[in-house]
């Protein structure tokens, strides 16, 4: 196939450079990290503070190269950071203060 | 919208809104322009379209249907299906 259309870089269904490497199928363990941001997705969207649909959203606005940069739950957290911010939850500079402390 | 019954022959619309601006969009590129039939409608659900964007999301239908795979696939057997769960204003009569 492989038809030029202006898909979206998320959209990589029968795309034939994804197609090159099998995919692994093996059950692989979670770390501490994609445990805990699961977590806060799911508080998140108990609270109603942001659904499903727009952690998708804003995984699927990340940008080409970071995307496929980032893990699956990177691109979550990402996302969720992104919300967040939007929504004004958080500020940047809470942000800032809090990354420093790591 | 009038609906789609089990059976019906139907085409996902042509449409790019990746092009207008930002969307969050559920239809895969390739299925884009593509015939198919109607399996089941799973009833009625919020636009994803719109809660994505944190909008008040408008009730849409949402169909499983079946797409001949090797004419979207270019592989596959004489047979096979896809089975694609598309929302309804996708959708026009075939």
């Amino acid at each position: 196939m492989e038809k030029d259309v202006p898909r979206a870089h998320h959209d990589l269904g029968g795309v034939s450079k994804f197609m090159c490497e099998p995919v692994d199928v093996e059950p692989h363990a979670l770390t501490d990290f994609d445990k805990e941001v699961d977590g806060l997705r799911a508080v998140l969207g108990s609270k109603r503070v942001m659904t499903v649909d727009e952690l998708r959203r804003g995984i699927e606005a990340i940008p080409e190269a970071e995307y496929h940069r980032l893990s699956y739950y990177r691109r979550w957290i990402r996302s969720i950071t992104d919300n967040l911010l939007v929504k004004g939850v958080i500020t940047e500079a809470e942000l800032r203060a809090a990354l420093d402390r790591v | 919208m009038a609906g789609f019954a089990p059976g019906a022959l139907v085409r996902v619309k042509d449409d790019w809104p990746e092009t207008r601006g930002p969307v969050h969009i559920r239809t895969p590129h390739y299925l884009r322009g593509m015939r198919g039939k109607v399996v089941r409608r799973f009833g009625d659900y919020p636009n994803p379209e719109d809660l994505a964007f944190a909008r008040p999301a408008a009730q849409r239908a949402l169909y499983h249907v079946a797409f001949d795979q090797p004419s979207v696939w270019q592989e596959g057997k004489a047979g096979d299906q896809l089975l694609v769960e598309i929302y309804e204003h996708w959708l026009e009569p075939a």
